[in-house]
């Protein structure tokens, strides 16, 4: 994957099959480190299950016996040195947290979040998503919530006009957030 | 600058064509794999790209889905097309360049565009 913003669109499918309706989606910028966390509500993985989800040969889906997404979000964090950290229980859903070196060489670019997180909506238009980037101090919040109190409850968020209105009030955001962090340097 | 407001404007929009919407049963769906395979390979600004597409010559007949892995991953980003009354046309390697042909030609006038079909591919 060439951006931490594609793992994470890759990664939140999994939370979508484990049908969560709620998702937390976090991305934290201090200094070298890059953290992004994804925790959803949910059915979770048992124990067994979640030992063995960093192998690529470990799947729920029954038409083929291969699974990467995790595995290759794992090789990318730790070749910077970094690491993925998930918790889960059944019932009780998951946390995935993957943490990046930004100073080391092969550590992706963190990439369109905001295209990211529309696509997400556009395809879970009923999801309640909260996404949040702090940058060395400073903090951007969206959530779902925000978007159905203008919308209404008519109004899907796939429908093309609010999705592609979703990506670019996001990558607008990102560009300020951005800014600042160059301002501070 | 984008704020929370514009979106009511939006939801005006929208409720003016909710009925447009509604009322044709017969939509065009334009179906983009979206698993590991079709991201790494470039799927996202393809699905976007047919959203931006669809919103600017405003065809309320198409619905664009997501789904998994299609199953020929190496011919990721795949899109499939089902037109009502037709068989599946199965666009492979795709890329954001390619998406204005695929809405002009095959959505819009009833044309598929075979060289980007699996069947050029193979």
């Amino acid at each position: 994957m060439k951006e931490i913003a594609l793992h994470a669109l890759d990664i939140i499918q999994n939370s979508l099959a484990a049908e969560a309706s709620r998702l937390q989606i976090t991305l934290d910028e201090a200094g070298d480190e890059i953290t992004f966390t994804v925790a959803d509500n949910g059915r979770g993985m048992s124990p067994e299950l979640l030992a063995r989800v960093s192998d690529p040969f470990t799947t729920t889906r029954t038409t083929r016996k291969m699974g990467l997404g995790i595995p290759l979000l794992r090789m990318a964090a730790e070749q910077t040195g970094g690491w993925v950290h998930l918790e889960s229980a059944l019932g009780a859903g998951t946390t995935l947290t993957a943490r990046f070196h930004s100073n080391h060489i092969d550590c992706p670019p963190v990439g369109d979040m905001g295209e990211t997180i529309s696509l997400v909506l556009q395809g879970s238009p009923e999801i309640e998503l909260r996404y949040t980037h702090r940058l060395n101090g400073q903090l951007f919040f969206f959530d779902t919530a925000q978007v159905r109190a203008q919308l209404g409850d008519g109004i899907s968020l796939a429908l093309p006009e609010v999705t592609l209105w979703i990506r670019e009030y996001l990558q607008e955001q990102e560009t300020i957030l951005n800014g600042q962090k160059g301002m501070n340097l | 600058m984008k704020s929370l407001a514009d979106l009511k404007a939006i939801r005006d929009r929208m409720q003016q064509q909710m009925n447009l919407r509604d009322t044709e049963g017969d939509h065009i769906r334009v179906v983009v794999g979206m698993a590991t395979c079709g991201i790494a390979a470039g799927a996202r600004p393809v699905l976007t790209a047919f959203l931006e597409e669809i919103e600017k010559r405003e065809l309320k007949n198409v619905a664009v889905t997501q789904t998994g892995c299609i199953g020929v991953c190496r011919l990721e980003p795949i899109v499939e097309v089902y037109v009502p009354g037709q068989e599946k046309v199965t666009y492979v390697k795709m890329t954001p360049d390619k998406v204005p042909t695929v809405v002009s030609e095959h959505l819009v006038n009833g044309r598929v565009v075979s060289d980007y079909t699996i069947g050029a591919a193979e």
